[in-house]
């Protein structure tokens, strides 16, 4: 008798979890397969999967040809790369000092750099814009960089120094009896230790920083600077009746994004759980 | 170089270096705006542009002159509503899927946990236009599967209507950030000792039983660090409410929360010219909102929570 229980409750929880999970996949699927369908199919069949008969390219070819959908790719990319590699440097050399070295208002200045996680960093828009255009910044793709820059290294600081902190001391105090400078520890001995960790900083930083609207919207507007997702806000807008346009254009926002997941997920989600240990 | 033969022989250098760069990026762009944001607040422009000390001027406007005060208690009450429907949908939903989850000896385990956590990751633009069109009475898509069900007299152009939109919307929001809390908690779910819940079996409990006397008692930290960080990304939010609704938050001004409000109060809309110092203060109120989460969080709820968790 407790074996059919069992098996009927374990039978409940995989058809709840089961439900929930087509209930957070179908909406995105059904954008997916509606972009390969003709307009016609679109209204007619919204759920069958793309035929010989059905299956279109309309949609991005429009995409393609009537916005600078490979400009904005490339923006995104140039700003998500560049925000990510200083951020992981940056953000590994402060947590590194405030981890290793004690010196007088030590625990002020990491406390400081916290306040940034909490914090939302839009609320200083109308003071960042004036900033920005006396930099002579406006409208370029390296304010959007700086301001990346500020928002995640809080978060990266953070969870860096926390894993720092776990380095054993032996390798350090090694390469200190060997005369080796304090550069070489940290680029030699502890950049490489920190992978793990940079890996899931890397993700927390990548995403925000891809999927934001708020910033390229008021610091680079222009037709040149914008990103992806401004790109598609901007562009559905104009299209909206287009609904293969629309679709396309959704699809290639989200496939980037859904690569990189999969491939990644695995440190993400072994970064929010340990982070979440604490 | 400095360091050589000692850390503190000379004056470290290698500090400074380690340390400026990210302090002076996070200053210059982070910290500097958000207190000259304070600072702008308590000043008014004039048609030439120049900056006028005018105290607490634009504070008093915005809470009672007529032309301000509307729409801003108002932008103050959906986000309030918004708010809470994350609190009573998204946080329930997420302890539920944790709880299920964590449950011992669950096949497939990772793939469930990954998927339900996907619409999380993408931009929550793509999440607003995606579910405009699934809702959107001329595709049909919602009413064909209510059909299904034997409900299609419930569907109604959700987005569209005053009295639905904001709730719509909250629901969307939340479909999307699930999986977060679904992820925390169920980290904090794997971190309970499996003594505990072993010796529950033992004594005959059930694994409900369990969740309820064990488990919920446990991760109450958690599900109020979920509620801080809720929290602020909603009187944050700005995004879902533009890409679907547009800067003016419609149908008239029913979707308007904090965020989309600042920006029509920033850049202006239609007829109305934008107010750099009217702005910050609209930046300033939101930032004092989030605030008073953030301390309530630190010095009341984790306080309080401290003791159970021991």
């Amino acid at each position: 008798m407790p074996k059919t229980r069992q098996a009927i409750s374990s039978m409940g929880i995989h058809a709840i979890l089961f439900s929930y999970m087509v209930l957070a996949l179908w909406p995105i699927f059904l954008t997916i397969i509606n972009s390969f369908k003709t307009r016609k199919a679109i209204f007619r069949d919204p759920m069958g999967l793309p035929g010989l008969d059905t299956f279109s390219l309309k949609g991005f070819n429009k995409v393609l040809l009537r916005s600078d959908f490979e400009l904005y790719f490339m923006n995104s990319i140039t700003v998500t790369v560049a925000t990510l590699v200083l951020v992981l440097l940056l953000g590994a050399m402060a947590a590194w000092a405030l981890s290793e070295y004690k010196f007088k208002g030590n625990k002020w200045l990491g406390l400081y750099l916290a306040i940034g996680i909490m914090i939302p960093i839009r609320l200083g828009s109308v003071s960042l814009l004036q900033l920005i255009v006396n930099m002579n910044l406006a409208n370029t793709l390296t304010a959007l960089v700086l301001v990346y820059i500020a928002q995640s290294l809080p978060l990266a600081i953070f969870i860096l120094s926390e894993f720092m902190q776990q380095i054993p001391n032996d390798l350090k105090e090694a390469a200190r009896c060997d005369g080796v400078s304090e550069y070489t520890i940290f680029f030699k001995v502890i950049l490489p230790l920190t992978r793990p960790a940079i890996a899931t900083v890397g993700v927390f930083t990548l995403v925000p920083v891809w999927n934001d609207l708020w910033f390229p919207l008021i610091l680079a507007p222009s037709n040149e600077t914008q990103t992806i997702t401004l790109g598609v806000q901007q562009f559905i807008g104009q299209y909206v009746t287009d609904w293969n346009a629309v679709l396309a254009s959704l699809t290639l926002a989200i496939v980037p994004i859904l690569i990189i997941y999969i491939l990644l997920s695995r440190h993400l989600i072994r970064g929010i759980t340990a982070g979440a240990v604490k | 170089m400095s360091a050589v033969g000692g850390r503190f022989k000379r004056f470290p250098h290698h500090m400074v270096v380690f340390l400026a760069p990210a302090t002076i990026i996070y200053t210059l762009f982070m910290v500097y705006p958000l207190l000259d944001s304070i600072r702008l607040s308590l000043y008014t422009t004039d048609g030439t542009g120049a900056f006028h000390f005018a105290g607490l001027t634009n504070y008093i406007a915005i809470m009672t002159d007529p032309l301000w005060a509307g729409p801003f208690w108002n932008a103050l009450k959906n986000n309030f509503i918004f708010f809470t429907m994350h609190m009573l949908v998204q946080n329930p939903i997420g302890i539920m899927l944790a709880a299920l989850l964590s449950l011992p000896k669950l096949a497939g385990r990772t793939t469930y946990r990954t998927l339900i956590f996907m619409p999380t990751m993408l931009s929550v633009v793509i999440i607003g236009f995606i579910w405009q069109l699934i809702l959107s009475p001329l595709w049909g898509v919602s009413e064909t599967l209510l059909d299904h069900i034997g409900l299609v007299d419930l569907f109604q152009p959700w987005l569209g209507q005053e009295a639905t939109a904001l709730v719509t919307l909250s629901l969307i929001s939340v479909w999307q950030f699930v999986g977060i809390p679904m992820m925390l908690i169920y980290a904090a779910m794997l971190n309970i000792p499996e003594d505990l819940t072993e010796g529950a079996i033992i004594d005959g409990a059930n694994h409900w039983e369990i969740f309820w006397h064990i488990k919920l008692p446990l991760i109450l930290p958690t599900i109020a660090m979920v509620s801080i960080l809720t929290f602020v990304a909603n009187f944050n939010a700005f995004d879902l409410i533009y890409s679907v609704k547009g800067a003016l938050a419609g149908p008239d001004f029913s979707t308007d929360i904090m965020g989309t409000f600042f920006y029509r109060t920033f850049f202006g809309f239609q007829l109305q010219l934008g107010n750099p110092t009217m702005g910050a203060t609209v930046a300033t109120m939101m930032f004092g909102v989030i605030l008073v989460g953030v301390l309530f969080y630190l010095f009341v709820l984790q306080r309080k929570l401290r003791r159970y968790a021991l």
